[in-house]
């Protein structure tokens, strides 16, 4: 049954749509948790140190996350393969920008820029994060997080290229959230509204992503 | 035994020609029908000779003083026969021996159970035989799609063919308006006799009772079929279906979905095909042409197509062979039918021995947007339902009409004293919903005198402006609005004249670029539908066994004018529920033939002759295209078969045609080879059909001396331009027989005896 | 106007460049193909294949790309409905065929769109006999909402801009609008479970991209048949998957 669906072009679509939403549920709570970091250091703290040391977070979250991070990008880029497969002579004239927006267009671009932005957040925090746990078993320290986050922030380059790099989540966004919900299927009186707000939530979660950044650096 | 006579033909008492005078030699052909009687067959040689070589005596008597074949030393009276006996020989060889009376099977009975008596006695075929016949439908319209899926079902192997690249795509899906049936859920005294009644009188008194009493029999069955299909007609707020009225009735009859009814019974017919092509019962062959019919033994056992990607010529053999192929109203090249609606299935038929019926019975439809410029290909209609809120007018005075063609003047500049609205001046009682034929006319006749309102004087205004404020101020009422604000007014009124017509004033919008909710629209008649087609009996057979014709390709129910919304309840009927009745009649002989091999003789000597037509075609190799001889031909029986005929004009029609034929293979220019994608072919082969249809088409025309529905001559026309019937000698259908001369085709009468309706006057006044 | 020829589906195709002079602003689209055809027959050259019918925007014949979009710039309309005003005086115009893996090029602009009939026949209908004796046609009543909804579906005509525009190729907005129309009707809910499963499979197997949502396909259908539809075969797709 579900081997079925998810074999079919209709399920992968659902499918997109499902590890999308998933992902954003996580970016949602990502955020909350990090704009704790603007008005209180020891919220931040104490969030982070739960988040860090919390078995269920540590070892049954993470690895579902990681494994719906890594499922959206394959599958993202599979799809892509075979929609390029689909037309295999191209326009010599293709007047895309007429009937649909740029972003929902390039939604592999986008992607890729985060992907790519991905590996430095992950050099960045997870890494380090990893190693000063379980390589290097350094003591637990519950109120190293707020000022490891500050000093990130401190080279201007790093923070520009953060900025640019949520340039890009809030186009994957802005299309990626209405269309999943036009993925699943949601088409009833509130579908405007759906999308309206899915709008502004694109906007709004990486705009806050950069705000963070931008505090950070001219704050300290 | 043979009786030959050979005559000149005098066409004036013989005193007033001279001995050089020249004249053609003319056969008569006497055959036998029993009891002594004779039927005679004139034929014209088109041989000339002068008169003092045919007879030296010539003048002696006032008769013909034919030369009879009986005579012994009949080749000995005059110097031509003598020369040319082979030759008169030949033509007295080729004329064929007619089968007498046409017989229309009409079953017996009272006529409301005609049919049902009819279906209780024709014979059946088992399921299991039926799975070793094969039936070939040539056209995938309403008609053929509906025929082809119900004998699919019924368990016969169909092989459905179609020159579209889609089944869907055929030209039934441009019925705009709707479809009537006798179901009188409106409760307004609707009946099956009505519906009935209604399309006898509309067909101006030309079709058969049988046949339109067993129509609006199964009107209802149709209705009941499409809903079970999924076919999304209009609904009320009850969820129950809704109806309108059409053109020329009294109840509301019309099942519609929007502007969209044929396309959408047309998807409903092509998705029960899909399901039996899925089952394999059916098998397809789309962007094939049908070229030729094959007989074996007198009986039509196949087909011969040309593949119109690959240009492969193919043959297809089957028990029965059904024809749906559509209308020839692009024989006037200018028409509302599709581009590639042809009558060359029918024609090929034709040819063969099947009968065609009142060709010169064309429908003109009153509402179509006009004609821009030379260039144009193809001219669109406006549905009949605007006439329920548009009126149509030209300017009183010449000089305003001249003004408006020259755009000094704008027609809504012109007061309304000043504006004719003919119709409601000539028909008070119906006034702009009269029938179409009767409105076409009327629209002539302004545009010839003068009145015409476009750049080429070809056109009247539809004008909405009256009905827009009528509505507006009804809508304010009801909100309790200003009545005096004239732009609130148009402004209401406009939305429900958008909520009725919306997508039809669309479609005017983008073809003419002119707002109709600002200025009235432009419109002049186009030709539409033929109610002529192949002749068939009953049982929708023609003369030739096993060849059986549909939908609009036979002649069967319209008579000599057809009324709105009837074409796709006929297409309908006929293919799902009256040939797959009748044709079991025919196969139950068949359920020992087993299957027939496409490689008989007969079918490689068909095939053949495909190819050297086509060879023919391609190798003329002149300097003029196809369109240039197609545009021509439409210019022919426009300006001379058109709305109003006389006999001069057909005459002189007949011998136009004649000359464009033979220009037509003599400096025709088809680019490109046979053997691929070759549209230019394959119009040019329809186009050669068209040009012998032609010249039937005005030799009907000719010979029916009367007028009646859409056939309108001159010449039999009351005081006041009312068209005038002559019931006393032309009750009949005329059913031509070929002939390679077209002059020479042969007149079949079939008498229509009217029992149950009493002929009268149509009268809209 | 550079105008894509190609000989037959095996040979490789390029664009010709043409040019055509006095053209009519109230010609249509295709009544300028003519005339250019003309031009080109009478000059001893292969005329340009296209398809078409109806030239009333309705049989779904004619299939050209023309300056990037499916039927042109204007919307609402297919090419034999556009005119030539939409165009000025001394513009190039690019003319291609509709192009995806499930539309063979027959020649030039004619393209092999049997792959939506492959479609239809996967489950495209309701299984019902001719009888003569089904139901009364007002035997169930439709609540009016939904027979709209399943009008507005059925008013495709199968065209197949959608796949031309949809940089995917993909044929969701099509088949949506076929399993929508049963799916909102009484009469087609009794098969709906099989046909949209078995509409859909057609629908991969003959090698349409898949769906992301652009919208494109909306905004150039001639027949403006809403994205609802593709969210309506979601879920009909989802539903009948957990079902079977």
């Amino acid at each position: 049954m579900l081997k079925k669906l998810f074999n079919s072009s209709i399920g992968r679509k659902i499918a997109m749509a499902l590890s999308g939403i998933f992902l954003i549920v996580f970016l949602t709570q990502h955020f909350l948790i990090n704009i704790t970091s603007v008005f209180s250091d020891s919220l931040f703290n104490w969030l982070s140190h739960f988040m860090g040391t919390n078995p269920l977070v540590q070892f049954v979250l993470q690895p579902i996350l990681i494994a719906g991070v890594l499922f959206h990008f394959v599958m993202g880029f599979v799809l892509d393969y075979q929609n390029r497969k689909a037309r295999p002579v191209s326009y010599a004239v293709f007047s895309g920008s007429k009937n649909s927006l740029m972003v929902s267009r390039y939604m592999i671009l986008s992607g890729a820029v985060i992907l790519s932005f991905l590996g430095l957040h992950f050099y960045d925090f997870w890494i380090p994060e990893m190693e000063y746990k379980y390589i290097e078993f350094k003591p637990d320290d519950p109120n190293r997080y707020h000022h490891e986050l500050v000093e990130k922030f401190q080279d201007p380059t790093k923070v520009v290229f953060y900025c640019i790099s949520f340039v890009f989540l809030a186009l994957h966004l802005v299309h990626g959230l209405a269309s999943s919900t036009q993925s699943l299927g949601t088409s009833n009186r509130y579908s405007s509204l759906i999308k309206k707000i899915s709008y502004s939530f694109g906007i709004f979660i990486p705009l806050g992503f950069c705000f963070i950044a931008i505090y950070h650096f001219l704050s300290h | 035994m043979k009786k030959i006579t050979y005559s000149l033909n005098y066409r004036k008492p013989k005193n007033q020609y001279s001995d050089h005078d020249e004249l053609v030699v003319c056969l008569r052909y006497y055959h036998s029908i029993g009891n002594g009687k004779y039927k005679v067959t004139k034929k014209s040689t088109g041989i000339k000779c002068k008169l003092e070589d045919w007879d030296t005596d010539w003048h002696k008597s006032n008769n013909r003083h034919p030369i009879k074949s009986s005579d012994p030393n009949y080749l000995e009276k005059n110097t031509l026969l003598k020369n040319l006996s082979v030759e008169l020989h030949s033509h007295a060889k080729n004329i064929k021996v007619s089968n007498g009376v046409l017989n229309s099977k009409i079953p017996e009975g009272s006529l409301d159970m005609k049919w049902t008596n009819h279906k209780n006695k024709v014979r059946l075929v088992s399921p299991a035989n039926k799975r070793n016949i094969d039936i070939i439908v040539v056209g995938t319209g309403l008609a053929g799609g509906s025929a082809s899926a119900t004998l699919a079902e019924q368990g016969y192997n169909v092989k459905a063919f179609c020159f579209q690249d889609s089944s869907r795509r055929a030209h039934s899906i441009a019925a705009q308006g709707g479809i009537n049936a006798a179901k009188n859920y409106q409760g307004d005294g609707d009946s099956v006799h009505r519906l009935f009644y209604d399309t006898i009188k509309g067909g101006d008194y030309r079709s058969r009772e049988a046949n339109v009493y067993r129509l609006a029999e199964v009107s209802t069955s149709i209705i009941d079929q499409c809903v079970a299909q999924g076919v999304p007609f209009a609904r009320e707020y009850g969820g129950l279906l809704d109806n309108r009225s059409f053109g020329g009735v009294l109840v509301s009859r019309t099942f519609y979905a929007k502007g969209q009814t044929g396309q959408q019974l047309l998807l409903g017919a092509y998705s029960a095909m899909n399901r039996q092509i899925a089952r394999g019962k059916i098998k397809m062959y789309s962007r094939h042409e049908m070229m030729d019919i094959v007989i074996i033994d007198g009986k039509a056992k196949g087909i011969i197509t040309r593949n119109l990607v690959t240009g492969e010529i193919e043959s297809h053999s089957a028990h029965a062979v059904v024809l749906a192929s559509g209308g020839y109203g692009n024989l006037f090249y200018l028409s509302t039918n599709a581009m590639g609606s042809n009558v060359s299935a029918s024609w090929k038929v034709h040819k063969k021995g099947a009968f065609f019926a009142n060709p010169s019975f064309t429908q003109i439809h009153p509402t179509c947007i006009p004609v821009s410029g030379d260039y144009q290909s193809k001219l669109t209609l406006m549905s009949e339902s605007l006439r329920n809120d548009g009126r149509i007018w030209v300017p009183k005075k010449l000089e305003d009409a001249k003004k408006i063609r020259n755009n000094i003047l704008k027609p809504t500049e012109i007061p309304e004293d000043d504006r004719d609205y003919y119709l409601e001046r000539r028909y008070p009682a119906f006034g702009n919903l009269v029938p179409r034929d009767v409105a076409s006319r009327a629209a002539k006749e302004r545009c010839d005198s003068g009145y015409g309102v476009n750049k080429t004087g070809e056109a009247v205004f539809l004008d909405f402006s009256s009905s827009i404020i009528r509505y507006g101020k009804e809508k304010a009422l009801v909100k309790g609005l200003d009545m005096n604000d004239i732009n609130l007014i148009k402004s209401l009124g406009e939305d429900v004249i958008k909520a009725k017509y919306g997508n039809l004033f669309q479609m005017y919008e983008k073809i003419v670029d002119q707002d109709p909710y600002k200025t009235p629209m432009m419109i002049y008649p186009a030709v539409h539908y033929t109610m002529g087609g192949l002749w068939v009996d009953y049982n929708l057979m023609t003369t030739i066994p096993g060849c059986y014709a549909i939908g609009e390709a036979n002649f069967s129910d319209h008579g000599a004018n057809r009324l709105g919304a009837s074409a796709l309840m006929q297409g309908l009927a006929d293919g799902y529920f009256v040939l797959p009745n009748t044709i079991n009649d025919f196969l139950a002989d068949d359920i020992k033939t087993g299957p027939i091999n496409n490689e008989l003789p007969e079918f490689i000597q068909a095939k053949k002759s495909v190819e050297d037509s086509i060879e023919k075609l391609m190798n003329i190799n002149g300097s003029k295209t196809v369109d240039y001889f197609h545009k021509k031909l439409g210019k022919i029986i426009w300006n001379n078969c058109g709305m109003s005929r006389n006999s001069v004009d057909l005459k002189s029609a007949i011998k136009e045609i004649q000359k464009l034929k033979k220009q037509f293979y003599s400096d025709l220019l088809i680019p490109g080879d046979q053997f691929s994608f070759n549209e230019p072919l394959a119009k040019a082969l329809r186009v050669a059909d068209f040009i012998e249809l032609g010249e039937l088409f005005a030799l009907d025309a000719l010979k029916r001396n009367e007028s009646c529905g859409g056939h309108f001559r001159e010449e039999y026309q009351t005081k006041e331009g009312e068209a005038m019937r002559n019931d006393k000698e032309f009750t009949f259908v005329s059913a031509w027989e070929y002939d390679k001369i077209i002059e020479n085709s042969i007149l079949h009468k079939e008498k229509l005896l009217f029992n149950n309706v009493e002929l009268k006057n149509r009268s809209y006044k | 106007m550079k105008i894509w020829r190609q000989k037959n589906s095996k040979e490789k195709g390029k664009i010709v460049n043409y040019e055509i002079d006095e053209i009519s602003e109230d010609m249509s689209f295709l009544e300028m193909m003519d005339v250019l055809n003309e031009k080109i027959v009478l000059d001893g050259g292969d005329p340009v294949a296209f398809d078409h019918d109806c030239r009333e925007g309705i049989c779904g014949s004619c299939s050209m790309f023309i300056n990037g979009e499916p039927h042109g710039p204007d919307r609402g309309v297919t090419t034999c409905q556009l005119h030539m005003r939409k165009f000025k005086d001394g513009d190039t115009i690019y003319i291609e065929p509709f192009r995806s893996r499930a539309f063979p090029i027959i020649k030039d602009l004619v393209v092999d769109r049997t792959a939506f009939d492959r479609i239809q026949q996967a489950g495209g209908y309701i299984s019902i006999n001719t009888s003569g004796n089904t139901l009364d046609a007002n035997t169930i009543p439709v609540e009016k909402e939904n027979a709209d909804k399943a009008f507005d579906a059925a008013t495709c005509i199968g065209c197949g801009a959608c796949v031309a525009t949809c940089k995917n190729s993909s044929a969701m907005l099509f088949v949506s609008a076929k399993v929508s129309q049963f799916a909102l009707l009484p009469q087609g809910k009794v098969e709906a479970t099989d046909r949209v499963l078995n509409m859909v499979k057609q629908m991969d197997l003959e090698g349409f991209g898949n769906c992301t949502n652009t919208g494109a396909c909306h905004v150039e259908c001639p027949k403006g048949i809403s994205l609802d539809y593709i969210a309506k075969l979601n879920t009909e797709y989802a539903k009948a998957s957990l079902k079977k």
